[in-house]
């Protein structure tokens, strides 16, 4: 014990990096879900089938979007939108710069996922909305969303999970934060104290999202 | 009062055309309750989808007190969907809401204000005997009472037409009473007009005024449920008046010609059998035989062997003179041939 709270690294360093890591979920995080989760509607939505079919939209924003920017390794992905980040946020570098390649890293993830959740909802839930008589975002809001969200939740969970992970390989790259402190002195100057705190950190922290995502989850659900 | 006329669908699957409905005409009065009865395949589905507009018939005209659903514009859709009331084979109650909350969602979609939404929940909720479930979600609840909300549901838009879509398939026999009684109860309380689309003979014996049979998108059969049960000729009296399969007995009356016999009505209250007996003074068996009430009335369906000796077309003579419909009874295996015909048929269908 002793020996974490002596070592000048840890005390220095270690909260900074803590609220970087923060920093680069949360904001990810936010991006994530205010953009990915429309998309998630959209291409559900004008699926062939769909409430509002829309075929050729449809693929090419499934295919080209969704599917080519999986397929990039993440950090591969990351390296090339630098000069993105640049253009928006002035900087390649810190836990701000980094949330940009993580968004748009998780968007395409998350959306899908999204996808997924509301493919789930009964048809026959969305037969009745719509012989009551609702409009099509009405049957988006009153039944696709609400009756899936408990899944919804779920999918916001992992994906804030991921990102976790994500955010020490951004750290890697200018974003800082535990990933950075893990690899700085952890690995490139031997310091082991400095690794298993951080890897234990980041346990704790996938732990505390997990447990509160279920938590959530659970009162949500109904059924 | 609806009418359907000369309603199609056809769909298309690749180059090919699939006819669903092939110019269905149907219409049911206020206040009465009309079943369409068919086998899996026979184009329900089809029909709910183009009466609910959740299809658009490909011709032909769906109207509703004469206002004309199928032709209205998109942009209307929504205000004529609100004149017919859906209930769901599984209820399709959303699992997010409370009891009350599913009855408020057609509500919720127009704005009413709350109190006023309040006022109609409760009000409906006691309607269908749920006192009490506000608070509860569909989970919490039996199959019956969760079909009981989607009915609850169905009338939150005061509507003119009530479409039960096989409203008790998914019900064990007890509670497809209770929810059958619940839905003639609200018909003659609410003049509401009633379709109910089943496979369920039961269901129709038990509420419903009049019948069509649907086969191969088209209705083969149509009438009141006394008028189609009275007749041995019909397809659906065979359905409503169904005799268990039998064999000729063996012994004196081996050779004897066997009859099918359906009383109707004040005939069915005659000693009819041993009239006959007594009268031609010859023995004869009852090989198989159903006894119903239907829509008040009572029915009879017997299948008779009379001994081998007796003069069988005075036999059919004296019957027909007292208003009895009888005819020779095709042997069992014609019948076993007929119906595997029938079953061929829906097969290719599929």
């Amino acid at each position: 014990m002793n020996e974490i709270f002596a070592n000048p690294v840890l005390a220095k360093a270690l909260p900074e990096a803590i609220v970087e890591t923060l920093q680069m979920v949360g904001i990810s995080a936010f991006f994530t879900v205010l953009i990915g989760l429309p998309l998630g509607v959209f291409l559900h939505v004008t699926a062939p089938g769909g409430l509002r079919p829309m075929p050729v939209t449809n693929r090419v924003m499934s295919d080209v979007i969704v599917n080519i920017t999986r397929s990039i390794p993440f950090a591969i992905l990351m390296v090339a939108l630098i000069p993105l980040a640049r253009l928006l946020t002035g900087t390649s570098l810190g836990p701000v710069a980094a949330s940009v390649s993580l968004s748009i890293g998780t968007i395409p993830f998350f959306a899908r996922l999204v996808e997924t959740c509301l493919r789930d909802v009964h048809i026959g839930k969305i037969d009745a909305a719509q012989v009551m008589g609702s409009t099509t975002m009405q049957v988006i809001n009153k039944v696709m969303l609400r009756e899936s969200l408990p899944a919804l939740v779920a999918a916001t969970t992992t994906t804030v999970v991921t990102l976790v992970g994500y955010s020490a390989m951004a750290g890697l790259v200018g974003g800082g934060g535990l990933g950075k402190l893990a690899y700085n002195y952890g690995f490139q100057r031997f310091d082991v104290t400095v690794m298993i705190v951080t890897i234990v950190l980041i346990i704790v922290l996938v732990q505390i999202i997990q447990l509160v995502g279920e938590w959530i989850a659970r009162s949500l659900d109904h059924r | 009062m609806i009418t359907v006329t000369d309603l199609r669908k056809v769909y298309r699957q690749g180059k090919k055309e699939v006819v669903a409905l092939d110019g269905v005409t149907l219409s049911v009065p206020k206040g009465s309750i009309h079943g369409i009865i068919g086998h899996s395949g026979a184009g329900k589905s089809t029909l709910v989808r183009c009466l609910t507009l959740l299809d658009r018939p490909t011709s032909g005209s769906v109207s509703i007190d004469g206002t004309e659903l199928s032709s209205v514009r998109d942009s209307e859709i929504r205000t004529a969907r609100r004149r017919i009331g859906m209930v769901f084979q599984h209820a399709n109650l959303m699992d997010s809401r409370t009891a009350a909350g599913n009855v408020a969602h057609p509500l919720e979609l127009v704005k009413t204000p709350k109190d006023q939404t309040q006022a109609k929940v409760a009000g409906l909720l006691k309607l269908v005997g749920l006192e009490g479930f506000e608070n509860a979600y569909p989970s919490q609840l039996s199959g019956g009472q969760r079909q009981r909300v989607g009915i609850a549901r169905a009338l939150a838009s005061d509507p003119d037409v009530l479409l039960c879509d096989e409203p008790t398939s998914a019900l064990d026999p007890a509670t497809t009473n209770e929810i059958l009684d619940l839905i003639q109860d609200l018909t003659t309380r609410l003049q509401l007009t009633v379709l109910i689309i089943t496979h369920e003979m039961n269901v129709v014996k038990r509420v419903c005024d009049s019948v069509s049979l649907l086969f191969k998108g088209r209705i083969i059969e149509h009438g009141a449920l006394q008028d189609v049960a009275g007749n041995l000729e019909s397809k659906l009296a065979r359905a409503l008046l169904p005799l268990p399969p039998s064999e000729p007995l063996q012994g004196t009356l081996e050779d004897g010609p066997v009859l099918e016999i359906l009383f109707a009505g004040d005939s069915a209250k005659e000693p009819v059998i041993t009239g006959v007996a007594r009268h031609f003074d010859i023995d004869l068996n009852v090989l198989a035989g159903s006894v119903e009430t239907l829509g008040g009335q009572q029915f009879g369906h017997l299948r008779v062997q009379l001994a081998g000796n007796a003069d069988s077309g005075a036999v059919l003579d004296y019957l027909h003179d007292r208003g009895i419909s009888a005819k020779f009874a095709a042997s069992e295996a014609a019948i076993e041939s007929e119906t595997q015909l029938q079953h061929q048929a829906t097969g290719e269908k599929k």
